[in-house]
């Protein structure tokens, strides 16, 4: 495309499908304490990794 | 949904719904505001005219036409389908603990959200009993769930660092009986840390939280002992002893920005100077009438310090150093699951926490709130009710969450931030969130400019 650059082929949708199996780290306890962030956690299940 | 934003003379553009992030040239920066679903197959003449005055009519329609092609790819303005989910996917279960392992504290810091260490409960250390009780509440609370989090918190848990020890040999002695594996951390202000404990936290905790503040003179401002004496000397030495001794283990120096450290990017850059680089810090919450405290009208400085702090870093990381600061971190391909973004933290739904007396409260911050009290280990009380309440907490259940860009990475933000400071879990602290947005931008342009200077 010549105006658009896609960065990442990221695919939320996809990850509803077979996600919340609960193995990744509850987020408040990776870093801090008192605000928590999300999107910056990775997740631990490998199967759902690989599928997108 | 898509939100645009301009950083460093770059265009970037965040398909909120499928997480697709684009860079666009300014002739799309400028269409967007005018176009959405439904598309028709040509631009539309009266589109094409309002930006006439600025491109060729041409270009216009070719740009049309490329984000036509992209939503039918569904990159662009793709469709929220979760809802649903939020609503079907609820209990969880309790997979995480916060120990308060110590109501006491021997610094007096003066932000702390823990009254300086005893939450206003009165100073008191957890004896292992309540820790075991707590291990076998987790257990117990954690079908269907391997990986289990413990994290030693206080006040300062190295105050009463036998009792962890004592807890970790225990926890560790259920794993194999119940096929569980025990992640533990610990955060600590430093001031306690001996060899001993170093090599025992590097041993067993997956991750350690090591606070500090940046600067000699921002830390010991605040983070003061009980003579009101600086902090900084003694724990500077102590924490690079434990990171070199860390190797690969995960760990993070974190510090508290307030309103008399609005420069807070030297901080930051302070700590990466003196040798370490996980680095999180994170602005204070507290009530607008208190002096440190960061209100609206800072907001402004903030941002900036926050361009400079991520103009910093991409030039740290260009140069081939290594950086990673916490708060801009984040994997555009391989994050969490949508199931976890819709609720965040899980706290008071897969995680709680547990005072020195077997007190269970949603998390760290809630306690001492009463009416927010779950349940006591020893009297074997559980209030299922507060925790089907922040079950149903989630990005849709929050008014202004529901249509906001950054929902998917803050995820509804601090529930106790949001009780605390609005009185209601589901009402969002929108100083926080715009603080959050921010740092939002700044870590996708991270990101992007990665990808483009590879």
């Amino acid at each position: 495309m010549k105006h658009i650059k896609t960065i990442n082929r990221a695919n939320l949708s996809a990850t509803a499908k077979k996600g919340g199996c609960g193995k990744c780290q509850a987020s408040c306890q990776s870093a801090c304490k008192t605000s928590c962030t999300v999107g910056n956690q990775k997740c631990a299940s490998e199967s759902n990794s690989q599928d997108r | 949904m898509i939100h645009k934003f301009k950083a460093k003379d770059i265009n970037i553009l965040l398909d909120v719904n499928s997480g697709g992030v684009h860079v666009i040239d300014d002739i799309t920066y400028d269409l967007l505001d005018y176009v959405s679903p439904p598309f028709s197959e040509e631009c539309p003449q009266k589109i094409a005219d309002k930006l006439s005055n600025k491109y060729n009519d041409k270009d216009i329609k070719e740009t049309y036409n490329e984000i036509v092609a992209l939503y039918k790819d569904k990159l662009l303005f793709s469709e929220d389908i979760y809802g649903d989910y939020a609503n079907t996917t609820v209990k969880s279960p309790i997979k995480a603990l916060c120990l308060h392992i110590a109501h006491d504290c021997n610094l007096r810091c003066k932000y702390c959200f823990a009254s300086t260490g005893d939450f206003g409960t009165g100073r008191k250390l957890m004896p292992f009993e309540t820790g075991k009780a707590a291990i076998d509440f987790l257990i117990e609370k954690s079908v269907g769930r391997q990986n289990l989090e413990v994290d030693f918190f206080g006040g300062e848990p190295l105050m009463n660092f036998e009792v962890v020890k004592e807890i970790v040999k225990y926890a560790r002695s259920k794993e194999k009986e119940y096929g569980k594996n025990f992640r533990f951390t610990i955060t600590t202000n430093g001031m306690l840390l001996t060899d001993d404990k170093i090599d025992f936290i590097n041993k067993e905790m997956s991750n350690v939280v090591l606070s500090i503040d940046g600067r000699k003179e921002v830390n010991d401002r605040m983070r003061v002992r009980v003579d009101g004496s600086g902090s900084y000397d003694k724990i500077v030495d102590g924490y690079k002893k434990l990171v070199e001794k860390r190797g690969d283990k995960e760990y993070y120096v974190r510090g508290t920005y307030t309103r008399y450290n609005l420069d807070f990017s030297e901080d930051v850059l302070h700590l990466y100077n003196i040798g370490f680089d996980q680095i999180s810090v994170e602005p204070v919450i507290e009530d607008e009438s208190v002096e440190y405290a960061i209100t609206e009208n800072d907001l402004d400085t903030i941002y900036a310090e926050y361009d400079k702090l991520v103009d910093k870093i991409i030039q740290i990381k260009k140069n081939k150093g290594k950086i990673n600061f916490f708060h801009f971190m984040i994997d555009l391909d391989q994050g969490p699951c949508v199931i976890k973004r819709l609720r965040g933290c899980g706290s008071g739904n897969e995680y709680v926490a547990i005072t020195p007396e077997g007190d269970i409260y949603p998390c760290h911050q809630f306690t001492g709130h009463e009416e927010y009290k779950m349940g006591n280990l020893y009297k074997h009380t559980f209030d299922e009710n507060i925790k089907n309440e922040f079950a149903g907490c989630h990005v849709y259940s929050k008014p202004s969450c529901r249509d906001c860009w950054a929902k998917f990475y803050c995820s509804g933000g601090c529930n106790a931030n949001n009780y605390i400071y609005n009185g209601d879990i589901h009402k969002a602290h929108e100083l926080s969130c715009k603080i959050m947005k921010k740092r939002l931008e700044c870590a996708i342009l991270s990101k992007v400019c990665e990808q483009l200077n590879n």
